[in-house]
C-alpha cells in the first residue's frame, strides 16, 4: 500500500543521484512541485524521461540535475523553444547532456510495454524517417506471422516515475481525470513511484471506469496542492498561458534563469512553493 | 490581392475547404488547428477533430495554445490515454486525414521539425517529431499548411523527421498498410499537390492576385506548374466572419489566462 509522505521525504527516499526518472503528464498535470523539490535537493546525473520535456525539464536541466534526456517533442507548447534544453545541448551549460529522441507513438508504446512487463514495444512506426539514424534504440524486426517490417524500441522501465493527480483516498488509491496521458503506464512501468495530489479525501466518489491507480502499485503519495502549476489540474485550476509565454524571456538568458531559480525554487520550501 | 482579406486568411480558408464533412482529422497545433476548426464551424459541422493529447471529437470554443489545453478535453466526446490514441486510433487506421505544419518541407513533401544544420552540431534545434512521423504514414492522407518562403520550401530537407515521399519520391512504394501521404500543401500563395508520377510537389491552384513569379521566387527548387492550374476561390464573407470571430475569441481568452 502507498505510504503517505511529505514531498521532500518522498523525493529523498526514492530519487537517487544517477537514477532514471520519468515525471509524466501530457501537457496536463505536470508534476512541477516534485520537479522543484528534486532541484532543491540537488539531485545529479539523472536520466530524465518525458514525452514532452516542457518547462519542468527545462528548469531541471538548467539547474544541472540531468545527464541525459529521452523525449519525443522538446518545445514550449504554443510559444517556441526550450532555451535551457537548447543551451545544454548546443553549448553544454551548465553541463553537457546526451539526448535520445523518439516519436510520440514510440514513447507511448514503450511506456505501455514497460507497464506490461515486456522488454520491447513493437509498432508500425518510423517509416522513411531519419530518426532511426540518430537513435540506436530504434530497430526494425520482421513480423513472424506476416513478414511485415515493424519498428521496435526498448520498453521504458524507470527507477522511479512521478505523476500528479487530482486526489487520493486515505488508502492511497489515486484518481486521474481529464487528459490522462501516459501517467498510469508510467507508474506501472516503474520500479518505484510517487504520486502528488491536490487533496486527500475519504472516498474517491467516482464512476466504475474512471482512471484509478490503486494504492498497492504506488510507493508514496504526497499532498501538493497546486503541484501542477503553471500547467493545470482539470477541475481545480487552469493552465497559466501567461507563465508559459513569460518563461521564454526568463529561460533565454542564463542570469535571468539563475535569478528565477534562486527566487522561486531554492528560495522556497515545498510548503511555500 | 484584394483589400477584403489577408493572405493568411486566404491560406486558412483554403486549408479549411480541403476537409470534407464527416471526415475524421488528426489536428496539429497552430495553422492546422485554425483551419480544421474553421471547417467545423462552416461547411463541415460533422468533421471529427482529434488531438494527440487523446481528445476525440472535440469542439473547442477557442483555439488551444497547447495540444493539451483543458478546452479540448472539456468539449470532447471522450478523452482516451495517449497510448490508446497512437495505438488504436492512429496506428489502427481510424483517422482519415492528418493535418500538419512544419519548419521545413522539400519537393517530395518530406517534413523537418528536428533541426537545421547537422544533427551533431545543429544551427537551430527544433522541437522534434512529436506525433507527426506515425501520423504521416498511418492516416488516410495528409494535408500540410504553412507559409510560403524560400527558407521553408527547400530542395531537400536537412533531416527527414516525417516522411512525405522520401528522398527520391518512392518511399511509400510497396509498403504495406501505408496511407496516401501528403495529398495537398496549402500555402498563402497557392495549393500544391504531388505529381501522380514523380510525386514532386506541383502547383495546381493559385490564389487570387498571386503571380507565378512570386511562387517561383518563394520556392527553393524549380517548382513545376500543372498543365491545368486553376484559380483558388476567394474566401466568402461568411468564412471570413467566422474565422475573425474565432480568432478574436481566442485572443481574448488567452490574454485573460
Amino acid at each position: 500500500m502507498a505510504e503517505f509522505l511529505s514531498l521532500p521525504d518522498a523525493i529523498a527516499r526514492y530519487v537517487d543521484d544517477g537514477a532514471t526518472v520519468a515525471l509524466e503528464g501530457f501537457t496536463h498535470l505536470i508534476p512541477f512541485a516534485a520537479g522543484h523539490e528534486i532541484i532543491r535537493q540537488g539531485k545529479r546525473d539523472l536520466t530524465l524521461i518525458r514525452m514532452t520535456p516542457d518547462l519542468i525539464y527545462d528548469q531541471m536541466i538548467g539547474a544541472g540535475c540531468a545527464k541525459k534526456l529521452i523525449f519525443s517533442w522538446g518545445g514550449n507548447p504554443g510559444v517556441g523553444s526550450l532555451h535551457r534544453l537548447r543551451d545544454a545541448v548546443e553549448k553544454g551549460w551548465p553541463r553537457r547532456i546526451d539526448i535520445l529522441e523518439h516519436s510520440h507513438a514510440a514513447m507511448a508504446n514503450a511506456f505501455e510495454a514497460g507497464a506490461a512487463g515486456l522488454p520491447l514495444a513493437v509498432l508500425r512506426g518510423y517509416i522513411g524517417s531519419d530518426l532511426p539514424k540518430v537513435n540506436d534504440q530504434i530497430k526494425f524486426i520482421e513480423c513472424p506471422f506476416t513478414g511485415e517490417r515493424l519498428a521496435a524500441v526498448p520498453s521504458i522501465r524507470p527507477d522511479v516515475s512521478i505523476v500528479h493527480a487530482q486526489k487520493a483516498d486515505r488508502h492511497g488509491n489515486v484518481l486521474v481525470e481529464g487528459i490522462v496521458g501516459v501517467q498510469k503506464e508510467a507508474v506501472m512501468a516503474a520500479r518505484t513511484s510517487i504520486v502528488t495530489v491536490e487533496e486527500v479525501v475519504d472516498t474517491l466518489d467516482t464512476h466504475p471506469n474512471a482512471c484509478v491507480i490503486p494504492g498497492w502499485v504506488i510507493n508514496a503519495v504526497a499532498r501538493a496542492p497546486g503541484g501542477a502549476k503553471p500547467s493545470y489540474t482539470h477541475g481545480y485550476y487552469p493552465r497559466s498561458n501567461k507563465f508559459y509565454k513569460d518563461w521564454d524571456a526568463i529561460a533565454r538568458d542564463r542570469e535571468a534563469f539563475t535569478a528565477w531559480l534562486d527566487e522561486h525554487v531554492h528560495g522556497k520550501t515545498h510548503q511555500e512553493a | 490581392m484584394s483589400d477584403g482579406y489577408t493572405s493568411g486568411e486566404m491560406m486558412t480558408v483554403t486549408a479549411s475547404r480541403a476537409l470534407r464533412d464527416g471526415q475524421s482529422c488528426f489536428v496539429g497545433i497552430g495553422l492546422p488547428s485554425e483551419a480544421a476548426n474553421l471547417a467545423r464551424l462552416t461547411h463541415a459541422p460533422n468533421v471529427v477533430l482529434i488531438y494527440e493529447s487523446g481528445t476525440l471529437a472535440t469542439k473547442p470554443e477557442v483555439l488551444p495554445l497547447s495540444i493539451g489545453d483543458g478546452e479540448l478535453c472539456e468539449t470532447a466526446l471522450t478523452t482516451v490515454s495517449v497510448p490508446e490514441m497512437f495505438r488504436y486510433w492512429v496506428q489502427g487506421g481510424k483517422i482519415d486525414v492528418g493535418f500538419l505544419g512544419a519548419a521545413q518541407i522539400d519537393k517530395y513533401a518530406n517534413l523537418n521539425t528536428t533541426l537545421i544544420g547537422d544533427y551533431t552540431d545543429p544551427k537551430v534545434r527544433l522541437p522534434g517529431g512529436g506525433g507527426a512521423p506515425e501520423m504521416a504514414t498511418c492516416t488516410g492522407e495528409i494535408f500540410i499548411t504553412l507559409k510560403h518562403s524560400k527558407r521553408t520550401f527547400v530542395e531537400a530537407v536537412d533531416f527527414v523527421t516525417t516522411v512525405g515521399f522520401g528522398r527520391d519520391g518512392t518511399a511509400r512504394d510497396g509498403v504495406p498498410h501505408i496511407g496516401a501521404g501528403p495529398t495537398r500543401v496549402i500555402t498563402d500563395l497557392c495549393v500544391m499537390q504531388p505529381d501522380p508520377e514523380t510525386r514532386e510537389l506541383t502547383v495546381t491552384s493559385i490564389h487570387p492576385g498571386v503571380g507565378r513569379d512570386e511562387i517561383i521566387e518563394a520556392t527553393g527548387w524549380a517548382i513545376a506548374f500543372a498543365d491545368d492550374v486553376t484559380d483558388t476561390a476567394e474566401p466568402s464573407d461568411q468564412e471570413l466572419h467566422v474565422l475573425r470571430a474565432l480568432k478574436a475569441r481566442t485572443e481574448t481568452h488567452h490574454a485573460a489566462s
